[in-house]
């Protein structure tokens, strides 16, 4: 997809040069395009070559065990994947995913943290900093034995919660929950260091000027604050939905997918698929609708920044 | 306005200066809490002590069953402290061959990503081509391809090409997959030295390469750095890619094998799967706080990367 968009501009522009010194610009040109080579190359060898081969191999029956021969196998996959009720569950589960942990989850804690710690002292901003920012570096499969050891049955939350009776096997009665709860705890971090590059951007004289004006801080918040730092907001947004829409360790780490296929969000329910089961044409299929999903969530933000600015 | 605003009000204006002195930075006068405000103030330290217990409390259980003896999966202390869970991983098959394996994987994929961004972004950085901006938008988008929905078609190409289980191929992979957030890095921080340095260069009848390494690279020597960390930790805690690609246990790297380790022992031996994951987290976190230490702070990463 990279080098695919890629191209049609590249080509383009000795045509629109032209004239006589056409074959020396184009050499300079060349020249200057060099030391893109190795990366390009890297891209379109792993990543566009991939992406059109997966494009290709969606509509076969592609499979790792023994049988030599693929047939072209035209919408099969998609039919089926369609009719495919384990499938079906596990897109609505990714939406509920992503939404619940990153756009809301991530998001709005992130800008919590970014807003109540603006103003602190040096001490609390670096100790509550640094927790959040520790949750964010550690690795994935070791926030996922974390979470798994603070939601078992006899771990620390029900250790806690039994003093008041609540205590219950979290990552049995609500798989989703204990997932998205996980995922808004490790990536959280990234949505308070955007935020809070982005508030220092605000001018603090504004901000004074609405006080003096009588803005209450909430009317302060929603209509100098926000308005100035839309572009992060959406910008935030777009990365943490691609990032969570494609989250598989914490979630395989944690539940596996399971209690049967009741936390199986599209990455795991594709793994299984295709690693499993050598489906790799049907998982492929899958990967598709995944992208396809990721660049929906891209164009309702692109969408919501146009209708914000015009 | 302001103007205006000021002669009328000038004790709520002395007010907010105060404020921010105390603030520190830039402006403690915003967002919905300012400080000094009694049960305002009271409330917001409230929200902070309720928000940093919750994100220290999953980490409590890594740290306080890795040093006991006979510890389950909750965190409340026993006080019988031993470092028996250390010295039972300690050894070749079950830490250092993984570790090492980590090693190899993560720092020739930062080698290698920092190599070929530091070319790619020259010319994006020097020259301005009509394509520049596009390509950089491609870039970005990109960097937010999910890498998951990447690897069944990867893994088809590997198996048909026999590269599955081979540690270079998966080098070139995880190089390929971190290459569009270094070059959008690398780029920014290019951008910072000035061109004007060049130009004697150039007058000289340097070529870009010279120019590239005796005048570009190092004045962004720490730009250098970050990315060259910022890859080696994103590609150490990376764990679908080796799982995928890497199947010989000799071969996996940590964040790998420390989930074998967990689905085959992980219910008799917590106290060693907590020790392991301290073992293999401590690296990224002394990592991390070299990364802090060159950006001067966690502010300027995303400062690096907002262009």
């Amino acid at each position: 997809m990279t080098v695919a968009t890629q191209s049609p501009r590249t080509a383009r522009i000795p045509l629109d040069k032209g004239g006589a010194r056409r074959p020396r610009r184009v050499r300079r040109l060349l020249g200057r395009l060099l030391p893109l080579g190795p990366a390009l190359l890297l891209l379109a060898v792993f990543f566009a070559g991939p992406l059109i081969w997966s494009v290709y191999t969606a509509f076969t029956d592609m499979a790792l065990s023994g049988a030599a021969t693929t047939e072209f196998t035209g919408l099969e996959n998609f039919r089926r994947m369609f009719s495919d009720p384990v499938f079906v569950k596990s897109l609505e589960l990714t939406v509920i995913f992503v939404i619940g942990s990153a756009v809301i989850g991530q998001n709005l804690l992130g800008m919590l943290l970014a807003l109540i710690l603006r103003g602190r002292s040096g001490a609390v901003r670096t100790i509550v900093n640094g927790v959040v920012i520790g949750a964010w570096v550690v690795p994935e499969v070791v926030a996922g034995f974390a979470w798994y050891a603070f939601l078992y049955k006899t771990g620390t939350l029900n250790a806690i919660l039994g003093h008041f009776g609540l205590s219950q096997d979290w990552l049995y009665t609500m798989p989703m929950l204990a997932v998205i709860l996980a995922n808004i705890w490790r990536g959280t971090a990234f949505s308070m260091l955007v935020y809070s590059a982005a508030l220092s951007d605000v001018p603090p004289e504004l901000l004074e000027a609405a006080a003096v004006d009588g803005a209450s801080s909430w009317k302060r918040l929603r209509y100098v604050t926000l308005p100035l730092i839309r572009r992060s907001i959406v910008s935030n947004l777009m990365l943490i939905t691609l990032q969570t829409l494609a989250s598989f360790g914490l979630i395989y780490v944690m539940t596996g997918g399971g209690p049967g296929n009741a936390s199986s969000t599209t990455p795991l329910y594709m793994y299984q698929e295709a690693f499993r089961f050598y489906q790799l044409g049907y998982g492929t299929a899958m990967a598709l609708v995944l992208l396809v999903l990721g660049a929906l969530f891209s164009l309702i933000y692109l969408r919501l920044i146009k209708l914000e600015d015009s | 306005m302001s103007e205006l605003a000021s002669e009328q009000s000038g004790t709520a204006l002395t007010r907010m200066r105060t404020e921010r002195r105390r603030g520190g930075r830039r402006g403690a006068a915003s967002g919905i809490t300012s400080p000094k405000k009694g049960p305002a103030a009271l409330a917001s330290y409230a929200v902070i002590l309720v928000l940093f217990l919750a994100f220290l409390l999953p980490f409590a259980w890594l740290i306080v069953s890795s040093i006991e003896t006979g510890s389950g999966l909750n965190a409340s202390p026993t006080w019988r402290f031993t470092l028996a869970n250390f010295k039972a991983i300690m050894n070749v098959a079950t830490v250092y061959q993984p570790m090492l394996n980590s090693l190899i994987l993560s720092a020739g994929t930062a080698a290698l990503t920092v190599i070929c961004s530091a070319l790619a972004a020259y010319p994006l950085s020097r020259f301005h081509m009509r394509f520049g901006r596009s390509f950089l938008y491609t870039i970005l988008f990109a960097t937010g391809l999910p890498i998951t929905a990447v690897m069944v078609p990867v893994y088809s190409l590997y198996a048909r090409f026999n590269l599955v289980d081979s540690e270079p191929a998966t080098v070139l992979f995880m190089t390929a997959s971190s290459l569009p957030f270094a070059i959008w890095m690398t780029k920014n921080f290019m951008d910072g030295v000035p061109v004007s340095l060049e130009e004697a260069a150039w007058t000289d009848g340097a070529n870009w390469l010279q120019s590239l390494w005796s005048i570009v690279l190092p004045l962004m020597a720490p730009g250098i750095v970050v990315v060259f960390i910022f890859t080696f930790v994103m590609q150490w805690g990376n764990f679908f890619v080796p799982f995928i690609l890497l199947l010989t246990p000799d071969k996996q790297p940590a964040s790998v094998t420390i989930y074998t380790f967990f689905s085959q022992y992980g219910e008799v031996a917590y106290g060693q799967l907590a020790a392991f994951s301290i073992i293999y987290t401590a690296p990224v976190i002394a990592l991390y706080g070299v990364l802090t230490r060159f950006l001067g702070g966690a502010f300027n990463l995303t400062g690096a990367v907002k262009g």
